[in-house]
């Protein structure tokens, strides 16, 4: 809980140096807030983009969480997420099945291949000591160029685009995208205003999968005792070795699901929201940001799912004050940024919450 | 329910208030690609087209960037939330999105830079197309009439009908001005790999070409160091890259984005805005050109020469290929 709430604090303290840079930039902070507000809750569309963009940084938040609590650091969710949109592209053209095996089939295969991809960093650090810092970075620029590669394949690729050609109908995830379009759906639509709004963007199954894959998360590392492993492991490797814990075996396993959790992110992100995978001039940022959902959600399963939605909000609705206010909207990098840097000294705001809290604690 | 209709009755409100609001001065936006405003290249120039716009025709503009390749469609539809006249995708890679939102808001006026839907354009929309080849033109031009060893080459990013303009119109211009010239012509498969363009921009120069003209994107940074070492010529694009190389980019194929969309602008503050249609902006409307620097760079005696082969392309007497079968028609011609 006091994790919880020094993130909060932390939050705050954001929120107030990004009001800071916005008042230096000649822009009134309340009224860039209120834009911020209004774009991201007046709308259903609003709450459907959001959901959309918080999607992934709650997988990719959650496989920088679970490494974290095993004492891995996974800078590698980005390499991670492009290897299973790889993956779910590549399958989602080339197989054509019935939507009931097509779906599950390009999931699992997706989050192989990433939990794979994770595992090898995984296992470079249990066999031959490569910090798993170390090589996650470079593996995120192996999937990135490979993925770029493989989308300029004669037979993927689509011609005159730099993108690969598009996911069969039975890949996809989005939630009844040919009803929406066909005769029935317009009009039945046409009569069900809040809905249809909702339904306009390509609002999707994801965030289900994500809902499940936190609550696993957290069952794997509260309720089994291969997850009581994992976190002693965490804490003090040492020990765990002591205590007869094959830690070499333990962290491998934990980069595999860390993997296959930002695979599933980049799987849904392309059987969802994107259809297909473009060639990239440099990394679009779901895993990095995944790292700062992890942190603001103090590497907890739940913690994660709320920050993941935090950050998918701020991030939504924080570009609109570009448009609407001319607002540069890196501002909202800043913000995050500086709530990262809050986090990173607890001793911070810890007085704070001594002075607030520790009544409380102290009648417990 | 009932707290949700009373949200969407302010919402309802706030949107309507904005649009009575926006009557007066024109309100026109933009959605950058991923490159963002300040990418140097076409994103900027499209915006520093609006700013002008803004300047001259008293429009309301703003911009929206993008982050990834699926924000387009959110940031398409926050312009149009926010009520304005015309909503400008920047870049090919924008069509996907452009077309369906112009599906969804058929009242909604929307324009594309560099791509064309052709016979399917909806009503709200325009295409705005370059003809590239008039700029390669001009530029084969001056390169065949500054070489040296009489070979030039030419260096493309991918083979796509877009960069197909460019290669043959630069073609037509290095023929134009001396047959016997020798055009060495190679794909980079690349828009993105410096080193790439390099190594085979010093591939050309060994083979004797003494200018290399890139329509590759970066890939064309290493173009222009390759003849900046060696001491050779190089031809820009796009924009002017003169600053590149100083002493070796003798002109640039350019490309001006800002204009085309001053243009599209204009048109619809008088009411003559030509959805449904693809506009193709050439020479003649000031949308192509080559770079000023140009005229520090090349003798007196051949910018004239050129400045009279641009009346020559802007009145239509000379009709310059954009791909390989015109190429094929007007080579023969010229013999």
């Amino acid at each position: 809980m006091k994790k919880f709430i020094l993130s909060f604090f932390c939050v705050i303290g954001g929120l107030l140096v990004g009001s800071i840079v916005l008042k230096l930039s000649g822009i009134s902070p309340t009224e860039a807030y209120q834009v911020m507000w209004n774009g991201a809750f007046t709308k259903p569309s609003y709450i459907a983009y959001i959901i959309i963009r918080s999607t992934p940084l709650i997988l990719t938040g959650l496989s920088v969480a679970f490494a974290f609590r095993t004492g891995l650091f996974n800078i590698g969710s980005e390499g991670q997420f492009i290897m299973g949109a790889l993956s779910a592209a590549l399958c989602g053209y080339f197989f054509n099945f019935n939507p009931w095996i097509q779906i599950p089939l390009i999931l699992m295969l997706s989050v192989f291949i990433a939990s794979l991809y994770g595992g090898l960093a995984g296992l470079l650090k249990a066999r031959f000591g490569v910090h798993e810092v170390i090589s996650t970075i470079m593996l995120n620029w192996i999937a990135l160029y490979l993925s770029n590669t493989i989308v300029m394949l004669e037979g993927f690729h689509k011609p005159n685009t730099e993108t690969s050609q598009f996911i069969s109908q039975s890949s996809s995830i989005a939630i009844l995208e040919n009803w929406k379009t066909s005769e029935a759906g317009i009009a039945w639509l046409a009569s069900h205003p809040m809905l249809s709004d909702f339904m306009r963007p390509s609002i999707n199954v994801a965030i289900v999968l994500a809902l499940l894959a936190t609550f696993f998360i957290w069952l794997i590392l509260n309720r089994t005792s291969f997850g009581f492993k994992l976190k002693a492991v965490g804490q003090s490797l040492e020990a765990a070795r002591y205590a007869g814990i094959n830690v070499n075996k333990k962290m491998t396993y934990s980069m595999m699901i860390a993997g296959g959790l930002s695979g599933l992110a980049g799987a849904t992100h392309v059987m969802g929201v994107s259809k297909n995978i473009a060639i990239l001039a440099a990394h679009e940022g779901y895993g990095f940001d995944g790292i700062a959902v992890s942190l603001i959600g103090a590497n907890s399963p739940f913690g994660v799912l709320i920050s993941g939605f935090f950050l998918g909000t701020l991030k939504y609705s924080g570009q609109k004050i570009q448009s609407a206010l001319e607002a540069p909207s890196e501002v909202i990098s800043i913000m995050i940024g500086a709530i990262i840097f809050f986090i990173a000294i607890p001793s911070l705001f810890e007085p704070l919450y001594e002075k607030f809290f520790s009544v409380g604690r102290k009648r417990e | 329910m009932k707290f949700q209709s009373v949200i969407l009755f302010f919402a309802f409100i706030i949107t309507s208030s904005l649009s009575v609001a926006a009557q007066k001065p024109l309100r026109v936006a933009m959605v950058t690609d991923v490159g963002g405003v300040n990418d140097q290249s076409f994103n900027q120039s499209a915006w520093e087209g609006l700013q002008k716009s803004k300047k001259d025709l008293g429009v309301k503009a703003s911009y929206q960037e993008s982050k990834q390749d699926a924000d387009y469609q959110a940031n398409l539809e926050t312009l149009y939330d926010a009520g304005n006249d015309l909503i400008w995708g920047i870049g090919f890679k924008m069509a996907d999105a452009v077309l369906k939102a112009a599906k969804q808001n058929p009242k909604q006026k929307y324009a594309i830079i560099d791509y064309s839907f052709g016979d399917n354009t909806p009503p709200n929309v325009i295409g705005v197309m370059f003809k590239a080849e008039e700029g390669a033109f001009l530029a084969g031009y001056i390169s065949a009439k500054m070489s040296k060893t009489n070979t030039v080459g030419f260096i493309g990013g991918m083979s796509v009908p877009i960069i197909h303009s460019f290669q043959y119109g630069y073609k037509a211009g290095a023929k134009y001005a001396n047959k016997k010239i020798i055009i060495l012509e190679q794909y980079s498969e690349s828009f993105t790999d410096a080193a790439k363009g390099k190594a085979i921009a010093n591939q050309m120069i060994s083979k004797n070409a003494d200018v290399v003209f890139h329509a590759a994107g970066a890939v064309g940074d290493g173009v222009i160091e390759a003849a900046k070492e060696k001491n050779k010529m190089a031809v820009g694009v796009d924009r002017d890259q003169n600053y590149l190389a100083p002493k070796n980019v003798i002109t640039s194929s350019m490309k001006r984005v800002d204009n085309a969309i001053f243009e599209v602008v204009k048109d619809l503050k008088n009411g003559t805005f030509k959805g449904g249609t693809t506009v193709n902006y050439g020479l003649k409307d000031g949308a192509v050109d080559i770079a000023p620097s140009t005229s520090q760079m090349i003798p007196a005696a051949l910018l004239k020469e050129v400045s009279e082969l641009k009346k020559k392309i802007a009145d239509g007497k000379i009709k310059i290929p954009s791909d390989e079968k015109g190429y094929a028609a007007y080579a023969k011609a010229l013999k």
